[in-house]
């Protein structure tokens, strides 16, 4: 096991280098840069932009930012943004909490809906129950957030105007009222993404259960008398977790990810909000730390995952 | 002629047949901002109007949170970096300017205890020395007094090329002084006939010596206050996330009294313009919401809600076609679009004539842009009521098809006009935008029918503006025979904004196509007029000047202006923000209210 860990870790930092060589050329190929503004402005001699270029190093050749960027963050300096000016880390830092809150929040909605709704609709496959649980299923992973997102904000904010559609991190309330707001505005965003998640869980959850339900020692616990209930949470539903926790394990990153199109729908002040503003502007370290560690944070969660896989099945042994 | 016609206007102010505010109106009507033709009522010592803002409130506070949404949030709070407009209004809740510039385009003080006339002594007659004087009893958000030291810093810490100021070109060539301890003097290299400039608007927000002065040059961006505003405004930091929040509370001790009327402010970022003017205009979650580049239709039917309504603000930005006088296909000396060479087609002046007479820019502003695109001839600003009297558009198919035909330019078997080894076939590029988009198709339709043949072309706005030197695709390399985008005045006086036709501004290969003068059209008799209204200190000559060199672009056929684009916003029915179109959107928000 301690030299299985050892060597994906070690296989870790050639891939971690190869995605950050690739971001950052891709950055750096993108057109456009963090002054445009400054160029279509009349009163900013082109001087000042050059002189602002410079001070950033963005006229440097490319490997030679990259060596001062890659050196930069091994000392754990993440450098700061070229349009605020203020620190990465801090930026980061700022949007974190409601990014984990909220997504944390629809990953649990989907594994509360998708558990349950996948055992019963596999425990009686092609029942009705199952029939209009799938069909649900399907509309909800075809129908895209940003679209479900809309009808929710048309239905339940402008309709019937019972909740408020611009999400906002700082209320000013306290006690239970402070709690209250957060729950009104968290509604939409927290329901968009968590039915959206739960309908394709569901589907691997009712695949694996259908495939562990006809195995042969259900049917030997099933000859013992024991009562449905038992089996079904005992014997069935533990086996069958073991690829959907997988699946869940790489799914997290996500929390610190962010829902960018959701987020940008419903104004919440996530990562993936810094992200996609940080890309419209051009500011190449934001990108590259949000983009980076989101990547560091996938291959970890890989190897958790793999690892695990093994706790829950020990026929897998690690070489 | 300009100039007599003029001065008998200016006589006619004096002896109060003519008012004041239609003065104002004519001149803008020929193409010059207000703030330009207030300037020239004061030159002939005319007092300016006292601005007074409507405010009905009786004491400080007592409005609860004013609620405001930009949908593009600011990312710092130092007004001497404000890159956009969004960091300007993020910090103009906080920092004040000596005056700003209301909607009629006159001075009101704000940290001035009055606007420098010749008759206060506060211009000198030769034009060079401008003496401000600053209102007393002026406090920090920290209790320390504002003084003249104060205004004497900020100059220093913009004019150090150190400290990457977007606003350098104001403040690098002009010397200010101390002569008390509330009076400083500007003196300017040569005589300055627009010297409210520095210290004024959006360019001259006032940061405290006492916390920025550790913090110059280089050095700059370690100062803590960057993201800690403290200044005299009607609102003190209370919190602010970078993109996201700005949370401002009632200053106790604001310098003007019973102001101002809320008790807090919070300034929402992030999202688009469409839900954006929704959250005020139909669900009214809040209060007032900028710049909605939103198309006119779905802004009329928010209305309709009644929660809230829009505001249209003149401006001088205009969207416009731009004909190539260069040839854009063929190197000269290894460069494309030389300006030694000349474009096939568009040397003729024919073809220009009827290029500009197939734009249908009424039929544009109906059918896109609605109030917020006034189809206009002139391209200094210019709102419709008001038009020139030098310079008129038509929209007449017909008479571009004679004009062509005069000209001999013959349909050939594809129906495409033709003279000698010139076809009139252009490619005609713009940024990736609807309106822009569809004005494109209108005018390939009209252009169709006179047998010109247009190939549209859209390029992705961060390229098109992006100014990358490599991309052939920029708006600066121009290499294709049309193009149109919208050009921004950010300042009321148009010196700046008319630079970009002087010759020697010409985008070319030698400058990597950073110059301003992206159309490449020049004319000796523009660059002249150009030079002379850098040093005329006679405003009305001056204002003339700029009327001759608005008609000689115009008239040349090579810019055909389509709509001029104020800006929109939209607050709630209660709210009473008065706003400007020559200065930032909260320039006055100290006097913002709510009715009851």
């Amino acid at each position: 096991m301690g030299p299985y860990i050892l060597r994906k870790l070690l296989i870790m930092v050639p891939s971690l280098l190869g995605i950050s060589v690739v971001l950052f050329t891709v950055l750096a190929l993108a057109p456009g840069d963090p002054f445009e503004e400054l160029a279509t402005n009349p009163n900013v001699p082109p001087a000042v932009r050059a002189a602002l270029r410079a001070s950033l190093g963005l006229d440097d050749p490319v490997w030679q930012r990259y060596v001062h960027w890659l050196s930069a963050m091994l000392q754990g300096n993440w450098g700061f943004s070229f349009v605020s000016r203020i620190n990465v880390d801090t930026l980061i830092w700022q949007r974190l909490p409601v990014t984990i809150v909220v997504i944390g929040a629809s990953q649990i909605l989907a594994l509360l809906v998708a558990l349950p709704v996948g055992v019963l609709a596999a425990v009686k496959p092609y029942s009705w129950f199952d029939r209009i649980a799938s069909t649900l299923a399907f509309i909800g992973f075809s129908l895209p957030t940003f679209f479900t997102g809309l009808l929710f904000i048309l239905f339940f904010s402008i309709e019937l105007g019972w909740l408020p559609f611009v999400f906002r991190a700082d209320i000013s309330a306290t006690g239970w009222e402070w709690w209250w707001e957060h729950i009104k505005q968290s509604i939409m965003p927290v329901a968009v993404l968590g039915l959206a998640q739960a309908a394709s869980w569901m589907r691997y959850v009712r695949s694996s259960v259908l495939d562990v339900i006809r195995l042969d020692y259900v049917t030997t616990a099933r000859s013992k008398g024991l009562s449905e209930r038992v089996i079904i949470t005992k014997h069935v539903v533990r086996n069958a977790l073991i690829p959907v926790v997988t699946l869940i394990a790489l799914q997290l990153p996500q929390l610190f990810g962010g829902a960018i199109v959701t987020e940008q729908i419903f104004r919440i002040p996530g990562v993936g909000s810094l992200l996609i503003d940080a890309i419209l502007r051009n500011d190449t370290p934001v990108i590259m730390a949000v983009t980076f560690v989101l990547s560091a944070l996938v291959i970890l969660f890989n190897l958790m995952a793999d690892i695990v896989y093994g706790w829950l099945d020990p026929r897998i042994s690690y070489r | 002629m300009q100039e007599r016609k003029l001065r008998a206007l200016i006589e006619d102010v004096r002896e109060g047949k003519l008012p004041r505010r239609s003065f104002i109106q004519q001149m803008v009507g020929l193409g010059l901002t207000a703030p330009m033709a207030s300037m020239m009522l004061m030159h002939h010592g005319i007092a300016q109007a006292q601005t007074t803002l409507p405010y009905k409130p009786t004491k400080r506070g007592g409005g609860g949170t004013l609620k405001l949404l930009w949908w593009q949030g600011p990312v710092h709070l130092n007004p001497h970096w404000a890159t956009g407009t969004k960091e300007q209004e993020g910090a103009r809740i906080f920092y004040e300017p000596l005056a700003g510039w209301d909607a009629d385009g006159n001075l009101m003080p704000v940290l001035a205890s009055e606007v420098p006339s010749a008759q206060n002594g506060g211009l000198s007659p030769d034009g060079k020395v401008v003496t401000w004087k600053l209102k007393r009893g002026v406090t920090w958000h920290d209790g320390q007094p504002f003084t003249a030291d104060d205004v004497l810093f900020n100059w220093e810490f913009i004019k150090d090329p150190a400290t990457s100021s977007s606003l350098v070109s104001i403040y690098k060539d002009i010397k200010v002084e101390k002569v008390d301890s509330h009076t400083v003097r500007v003196t300017f290299p040569k005589p300055t006939p627009f010297w409210a400039e520095a210290f004024v608007g959006t360019s001259g927000m006032m940061i405290p010596k006492h916390l920025f002065a550790p913090h110059i040059g280089a050095k700059s961006r370690e100062a803590p206050n960057n993201l800690k505003p403290v200044g005299t405004g009607p609102y003190k930091f209370a919190d602010f996330k970078p993109g996201d929040m700005l949370r401002g509370e009632a200053y106790a001790n604001y310098h003007i009294a019973n102001r101002p009327h809320f008790d807090a402010i919070e300034m929402k970022g992030g999202g688009d313009a469409i839900s954006a003017a929704r959250a005020v205009l139909q669900t009214g979650e809040y209060d007032y919401a900028w710049n909605l580049q939103v198309e006119d239709e779905i802004l009329k039917r928010l209305e309709t809600s009644g929660k809230g309504k829009v505001s249209i603000i003149a401006g001088g930005n205009i969207e416009f076609i731009q004909l190539n006088p260069t040839d854009p296909w063929n190197e000269v000396d290894g460069e494309r679009g030389s300006v030694k060479s000349k474009h096939p087609a568009f040397q003729d002046k024919a073809v220009r004539e009827a290029m500009g007479l197939l734009v249908d820019r009424k039929g544009v502003q109906e059918f896109i842009y609605g109030r917020t695109g006034v189809a206009t001839a002139n391209f200094l600003n210019n709102p419709e009521r008001f038009r020139s009297k030098n310079t008129k558009f038509d929209f007449n198919v017909d008479k571009a098809n004679q004009i062509l035909e005069a000209a001999g330019w013959k349909k050939g078997a594809d129906g495409i006009r033709a003279k000698g080894n010139a076809k009139l076939k252009f490619v005609y590029q713009t940024s990736v935008n609807q309106p822009r988009q569809k004005t494109q198709a209108i005018v390939k339709d009209a252009c169709a029918k006179a047998g010109i043949e247009l190939e549209l072309k859209s390029v992705t706005a961060a390229v098109f503006f992006g100014g990358d030197f490599a991309n052939p695709d920029t708006y600066q390399k121009f290499w294709c025979d049309l193009q149109m985008y919208t050009t921004t005045m950010t300042q009321p006086d148009p010196q700046t904004f008319m630079e970009q036709y002087c010759s020697w501004e010409l985008a070319q290969k030698a400058n990597k196509w950073a110059s301003r003068n992206i159309s490449r059209w020049r004319s000796d008799d523009y660059d002249k007029a150009h030079t002379a209204a850098q040093s005329e200190l006679d405003p009305v000559k001056r204002a003339a000047m700029f009327v001759t060199m608005n008609d000689l672009v115009i008239n040349d056929g090579y810019i055909i202006p389509v709509v001029f684009r104020p800006r929109a916003s939209a607050a709630g029915t209660k709210l009473v923000a008065p706003l400007s179109g020559w200065d930032n959107d909260l320039w006055a928000l100290a006097h913002w209210y709510k009715e009851a």
